[in-house]
């Protein structure tokens, strides 16, 4: 598993993750190609199963990316998004996934380097623990 | 999921009544449960094809009726409806493995979004008109009819304080309907027999029943 190159799915809310990669294009700094990037109108929307579907088509990682704490535009899908991660996470324990796949963060549409960083940082981590399935699976639709 | 090691086909049954509004069998938990073992099978190397169906009740005959032909293909069945439901599916298919996805607790109200707490035993026997409409026998660990007793402090139960003292809301309930003195009846020792003591219990009303 030398060459591993991890698929990583990474759902960003519109008004902070999403806005912040595209901050990270305009100062030009670059992050993984690994990071496949959903956009979705809040952290909230994300749903048990749209995460449990990323990891069926072969995401060796996945992150939920939602606003800072008290900043989310419809109030409050941010910590609901965190709630449903936490779920997820028991929910891949019981079926022998590492919890360290799944992870929930946070940040707002000002923090470019923030965003290139975690990418960089979750794809290390992901790489660190190696393909989630044996074998090569079907990667997902761009 | 030790269940279904053995097998490479099984039908996933999810049921549209009750399980569903207590987001615990309906068919969005059938899509996450079918998705879960999926990913675990994956990890596993193993294949698992899992078919997805959720019936209106599984605990009519009529319904689980619709299941026919879709079972011939497949190795086993997992049925996320209560247990009425599971046994109903497994009385149809004599010749199948039928496994439940669910434990199920109790009869209970949700009080509040993904908060559910127990409120009737089922014991056959009713009280709830002489104890202001809250029952001493489902929400009272001791079931006892004339409390409460020595465990009950500011209105929780001994057991565990994220518990209400039964007897503590009706003597409340009571108190607000100006109807104290129905405190003093003792009600007598209960009959049994209706709740799950007396056997398997069957209510058959004859005009329905063919």
């Amino acid at each position: 598993m030398k060459n591993f190159e991890p698929v990583i799915v990474a759902f960003c809310c519109n008004y902070c993750a999403y806005t912040a990669a595209d901050m990270a294009g305009s100062m030009k700094l670059s992050y993984p190609s690994n990071v496949k990037i959903v956009r979705v109108p809040c952290a909230g929307r994300v749903d048990v199963k749209h995460i449990l579907t990323a990891f069926e088509n072969g995401a060796d990682g996945v992150y939920v990316a939602g606003c800072l704490d008290g900043d989310c535009h419809f109030k409050n899908g941010n910590i609901k998004a965190s709630r449903r991660v936490e779920y997820v996470k028991g929910l891949l324990k019981e079926i022998g996934i590492k919890e360290q796949r799944l992870k929930m963060v946070k940040m707002s549409a000002g923090m470019g380097v923030r965003f290139a960083r975690t990418a960089t940082d979750i794809t290390d981590e992901i790489r660190k623990l190696g393909p989630n399935f044996k074998t090569s699976q079907k990667t997902p639709a761009p | 999921m030790g269940y279904i090691r053995p097998y490479n086909r099984i039908l996933l049954i999810g049921c549209n009544e009750c399980v569903t509004v207590c987001a615990a069998g309906g068919r969005k938990e059938v899509g996450i449960l079918s998705s879960a073992l999926q990913i675990a099978s994956m990890k596993d190397g193993k294949p698992l094809e899992v078919k997805e169906n959720t019936l209106e009740r599984q605990c009519d005959p009529e319904y689980v009726e619709e299941l026919v032909g879709q079972v011939n293909d497949v190795d086993a069945i997992v049925s996320m409806a209560c247990g009425c439901g599971v046994q109903e599916v497994a009385k149809r298919f004599p010749s199948m493995r039928v496994f439940p996805a669910l434990n199920t607790n109790f009869m209970g109200a949700s009080e509040s979004q993904g908060v559910w707490a127990e409120r009737c035993q089922g014991c056959g026997d009713c009280l709830i008109g002489l104890t202001g409409g809250i029952c001493p026998i489902a929400r009272c660990a001791k079931r006892i009819m004339n409390g409460p007793c020595g465990g009950s402090t500011n209105g929780k139960c001994e057991i565990s304080p994220d518990i209400d003292c039964a007897w503590h809301l009706i003597w409340n309930r009571l108190k607000s309907l100006g109807i104290e003195d129905q405190y003093e009846t003792i009600i007598e020792s209960k009959n049994w027999k209706t709740a799950r003591d007396g056997g398997p219990r069957k209510i058959i009303r004859k005009d329905l029943a063919e």
